[in-house]
């Protein structure tokens, strides 16, 4: 027998899933990308007007751009009975869930915040302020990510579920959203940074739970 | 002193929106042992196997389970971008087997779409790939829903000659069949 590792071949699997058929990757980022441009051919494209909202566009770009790749994370699972087999095993179901959540951060999510720098610029933010602001949109995106979990496992027995997803999500983002906002403004350093860095640690603490309770009421 | 048991049924009932799709059932499954469930469609034993599993939460009754298990429920398991390669090697992995995944998937009869993914699969290699997890990993109780399924002549042969080898090494075997069970059953429930 070699060592179990059920953690790291969930993990696995989920990379593999996100990455297949390229949407995970390009969806999410076509998406961002797209609703942040929309922006400046609603409101003009005035440089001074441009660089105060400029920021707050991308956390809003941000959080539906983490809707969009959520909906098949659990479903897929479900609808394949991948998940009745993770569901009797003796790994406990939140570890599987927060694996997959992360795994489909690092291809969905990570890419986006990568993407804020030439995205900000074109909004006309300060481009000095843009890469420390990028640990913000990190932090944020993760918990994004985490919520959009939990209402995607809630959604996942829902078929075309993704508008569901993003009515439960949305409200749930509202604190990092509220700290992710000024944490850009205020720069590091700032206490709100601290409070987004919290916000994203509570709900990495919760949201696996809540993810997996949901998935145990799918599965049965 | 009771007999030794691997999984234990007592009191189970089911209820299904207003329906009750049974109830008071109570097995019992022995090293050795193969129970074959029995019904027409919609009877329930879909729902008393994912009872026994621990997928579903009884209406009545308990479940005990002494061992652990392997599933092989109604859906396979397979992802659509999943080859049998990677299916039994992801399962081999979570289980710690040192089973080689070509190994299995040519006693199973898909070394030749071994690199194929799910989605372009027939119904029959997707249900022996996930009859090949039943090899990675040794465990006591099979939990089997119409394992023939989508299975030619062959396949039913080769399955079981598997769960007659199980059930020869002292592990027991429940499943839900139709039609005549190709194995001595020693026990039938009927729903």
């Amino acid at each position: 027998m070699r060592t179990p590792s059920p953690l790291r071949a969930a993990f696995r699997q989920a990379l593999g899933e996100a990455w297949a058929g390229g949407a995970g990757v390009l969806l999410p980022i076509g998406f961002f990308a797209g609703a942040a441009m929309l922006v400046p051919f609603t409101v003009g494209s005035e440089a001074s007007q441009l660089s105060s909202i400029g920021t707050g566009i991308l956390w809003v770009a941000l959080a539906l751009a983490s809707l969009v790749s959520m909906e098949r994370v659990f479903q897929a699972d479900l609808e394949d009975g991948a998940l009745e087999l993770w569901a009797q095993e003796e790994t406990p179901l939140f570890l599987v869930a927060a694996a997959k959540i992360l795994a489909h951060w690092i291809i969905s999510g990570l890419p986006l915040v990568l993407l804020t720098p030439p995205i900000g610029i074109a909004l006309q933010v300060d481009p000095g302020a843009l890469i420390p602001a990028m640990l913000a949109y990190g932090l944020g995106g993760l918990a994004f990510f985490l919520w959009g979990g939990v209402a995607g496992a809630l959604a996942a027995s829902v078929a075309r579920g993704g508008l569901l997803i993003a009515l439960l999500a949305l409200p749930l983002f509202v604190p990092t959203a509220i700290f992710g906002a000024l944490a850009t403004v205020e720069g590091p350093g700032g206490p709100s940074l601290l409070f987004l860095a919290a916000a994203t640690l509570f709900a990495l603490a919760v949201a696996p739970f809540a993810a997996s309770a949901a998935l145990r009421l799918a599965v049965d | 002193m009771s007999r030794e048991f691997l999984i234990k049924a007592t009191g189970l009932g089911a209820i299904k929106g207003e329906r009750i799709l049974f109830s008071d059932l109570s097995l019992e499954l022995g090293r050795g042992e193969a129970i074959v469930l029995r019904g027409i469609n919609g009877a329930g034993k879909s729902t008393l196997l994912r009872m026994l599993g621990g997928l579903s939460r009884p209406d009545a009754g308990t479940v005990e389970r002494t061992v652990r298990h392997h599933w092989i429920g109604h859906r396979n398991g397979l992802k659509p971008h999943e080859t049998p390669r990677a299916h039994l090697t992801h399962w081999g992995r979570v289980w710690g087997s040192s089973a080689e995944p070509l190994a299995v998937a040519r006693k199973m009869g898909v070394e030749r779409p071994f690199e194929v993914a799910g989605q372009l699969l027939s119904a029959g290699q997707k249900r022996r790939t996930a009859i090949g997890r039943l090899l990675l990993a040794e465990r006591p109780v099979w939990l089997l829903d119409e394992p023939f399924s989508a299975l030619d002549r062959e396949g039913r042969d080769l399955v079981t000659g598997l769960i007659d080898a199980h059930r020869a090494s002292g592990g027991g075997v429940i499943a839900a069949l139709h039609g005549e069970a190709p194995f001595e059953a020693s026990r039938e429930v009927q729903l």
